[in-house]
């Protein structure tokens, strides 16, 4: 386990602080961490815990069962492409297929430079106007391969 | 004098271009010293629209869409800041047939108010069903509800008067108090109506919930909002904000003595956590595993306390409910289906968007004279009615009034109203594939029919895909559907099947061609 550097462990520890007596402090915690870092550092378990006075394995258990959290640094940007059934009927196959192989990683993968994070996610809420995704809390409609490249160039430079 | 002009800030709107018009419309407006005032409202609903831009003009508001950046010039030269023409143009938008033949009761707003602003919430009727409700008794406010005949939209279609009324007569430990809680987990795929409305008319679902809270004598409320909707996130804080500013929210609503703190709290990418169990112990701070049932939430819910926990739709149908009265909203719908359902058209649809309309109508209907047929312009094959848990309708299906018993009755469910089209490129043993692959990642392991079948659905839907002893396995995946479907211990395990069996029953010859 990577211990943490000292302005990560001031962000945990100043997440904790302010949200420990929240009722059900637990997410809104994770989120205030992950808001900061990109990910929950496995470092920041044991400080979390003991902010909350729960054991190590029931935060890990936390943040294990939800797909949103990470415990690993993600890229620059983090896309998510909808992989489901309104986006499929879209022939969302065909923008996941290129967006694979133009990012030349799998579902949950890094690009090699560090740029992008590569994540499936399960509706948008953009089913109108489908396949959809997200970079960085942005919305995108009608992504066909021609568009997901336009857009990633744009991100890219970012 | 300036011009109102009109540009939802909807993420659907947005995820075709509309802040890149907006900013376009103001630079274009400044250089050619034109005083417009730019309103970010949320969506009319027709999603083909957008973006749309709207302009008030003397004859109403006038329409033109889709809209891109690059448009903007030319609808400047066409003089679109005071109605000119364009073709763009798509005339009055009341009087536009999608948006006429529609019932908005709970939709009145989204489209047409600035979302944020609690002035305009209240200039078109806003907070006219709590300053009812204050000054009725708890039991003549929850009788309202239940005469209006609403049940629950999140899906499983529960009477919400009598929900209601068991969290009224429940009492909270001493030194703890009663909630009303928000079910924002919108993750069915194929639903939008949450958002759109969270996005469009944030103060609507706060005054539903405050107004439930004096019904059940709550003085705490969480949003629980999938964390996929930032945009809906930022909304609900804004408007939160500005209804304690004014005394909607807080120590004393309005001056009623009566209380109700409310807040949003971030789900975290758990499609599970929309089962209200699982998202009572998410709010908890916990793993979203589901709890056995009983207790019931409303008895024991959140951190054990007498708990309300509804759908963002059932409580942002209740200003209205209790502005115009429960014989006013019973007197839409059909049967036991009273009221209206936000019909959330998507997938492979040529006109795709948000339909308010009172139960009754086909899903014919729906999929032609508001949708239009199919987007690639092919022959919809299958129909998905209700999210991933939702049956696969066939052609011979499509006169099926969208009515909860209607659909109980071949089988499928009406669920969050939610309705995503396929052409007939659609191989429904990929479907049926998918359903339990879906099932797998979401599941939240605390059952094994759910937790175990779902992973063993999919190697069995693998073989018969592949053609290993087709029979064979087709026969175990009924045996299996049959399994989950009656051994889970919540609908995520136990509705998995209804896809599944609904492919396998309409669309017997996908599971049977050739490897």
């Amino acid at each position: 386990m990577t211990p943490l550097d000292s302005a990560a462990q001031q962000t945990v520890s100043s997440v904790v602080e302010r949200l420990k007596e929240t009722p059900g402090a637990l997410l809104p915690i994770l989120h205030g961490i992950q808001d900061v870092l990109g990910y929950i550092p496995p470092a920041a378990v044991p400080m979390i815990a003991e902010g909350l006075n729960l054991s190590r394995a029931e935060v890990h258990g936390v943040i294990s069962f939800y797909h949103y959290f990470r415990d690993s640094k993600p890229g620059r940007h983090t896309i998510h492409l909808c992989r489901a059934e309104a986006c499929q009927s879209m022939n969302q196959k065909a923008t996941e297929a290129h967006a694979k192989q133009a990012l030349g990683v799998e579902y949950h993968g890094t690009t090699s430079n560090g740029t992008f994070t590569f994540e499936p996610v399960y509706c948008l809420g953009n089913c109108a106007c489908s396949p959809a995704m997200m970079v960085d809390g942005e919305l995108y409609g009608r992504v066909t391969p021609e568009r997901f490249d336009a857009i990633i160039s744009e991100w890219g430079k970012r | 004098m300036s011009v109102t002009v009109y540009i939802p800030r909807d993420a659907a709107a947005l995820s075709l271009g509309a802040e890149d018009v907006a900013k376009a419309i103001a630079a274009e407006a400044t250089a050619r010293k034109i005083d417009i005032t730019i309103v970010r409202n949320g969506t009319r609903g027709m999603v083909w629209l957008e973006p749309l831009v709207e302009v008030a003009t003397a004859k109403g508001r006038v329409g033109y869409g889709p809209v891109s950046a690059s448009d903007v010039r030319g609808l400047f030269d066409a003089g679109f800041h005071t109605g000119g023409q364009h073709a763009l143009g798509v005339g009055v938008i009341d009087a536009l047939p999608y948006f006429k033949k529609q019932d908005r009761l709970t939709f009145a707003r989204v489209g047409v108010i600035d979302p944020v602003s609690l002035g305009d919430y209240i200039a078109h009727d806003g907070y006219q069903g709590l300053m009812r409700a204050i000054g009725l008794p708890p039991a003549d406010i929850i009788k309202e509800v239940t005469d209006s005949g609403l049940r629950g939209r999140g899906g499983a279609a529960f009477p919400t008067g009598i929900k209601w009324k068991t969290v009224a007569d429940a009492t909270p430990d001493t030194g703890a108090q009663k909630y009303v809680t928000c079910n924002a987990d919108e993750g069915d795929s194929g639903t939008f109506a949450d958002r759109m409305l969270m996005e469009g008319d944030p103060f609507c679902l706060i005054e539903g919930m405050t107004i439930a809270a004096l019904a059940v004598g709550a003085t705490e409320g969480y949003i629980y909002l999938r964390c996929e909707y930032p945009h809906a996130h930022r909304a609900l804080n804004e408007a939160i904000a500005a209804a304690y500013a004014e005394g909607y929210l807080g120590e004393n609503i309005r001056g009623s003595g009566r209380k109700f703190n409310l807040a949003v709290r971030l789900g975290a990418g758990a499609y599970i956590c929309g089962e209200e169990t699982s998202m009572l112990e998410s709010l908890e701070g916990k793993r979203g595993e589901i709890r056995p049932r009983p207790p019931l939430p409303a008895i024991k819910g959140l951190f054990g306390q007498p708990t309300i926990v509804n759908n963002v739709m059932s409580l942002a149908s209740v200003p209205v409910i209790l502005q115009k009265g429960g014989e006013f909203y019973k007197n839409f719908g059909v049967g036991r289906s009273r009221g209206t359902l936000t019909v959330q058209l998507g997938g492979n649809i040529k006109r795709g968007g948000l339909i308010e309309r009172a139960f009754g109508v086909t899903l014919r209907e729906i999929l032609y004279d508001y949708g239009g047929g199919s987007a690639t312009g092919r022959p919809i094959r299958a129909v998905q009615v209700g999210g991933p848990l939702g049956a696969y309708l066939p052609e011979s299906q499509f006169d099926t009034p969208l009515d909860y018993e209607a659909f109980a009755n071949i089988q499928a469910l009406l669920g969050h109203g939610g309705i995503v089209a396929f052409d007939d490129t659609v191989d429904m043993a990929q479907m049926a594939r998918y359903a339990m692959e879906f099932c797998a990642i979401e599941s939240c392991g605390k059952c094994t029919p759910c937790r175990i079948g779902s992973t063993r659905g999919v190697e069995v839907m693998d073989r018969v895909i592949s053609g290993q002893n087709r029979e064979f396995h087709l026969t175990l995946v009924e045996e299996l559907c049959d399994t989950m479907l009656n051994g889970s211990l919540c609908g995520l395990g136990g509705l998995t099947p209804y896809p599944v069996q609904s492919a396998l029953r309409h669309f017997r010859e996908d599971f049977e061609k050739q490897a």
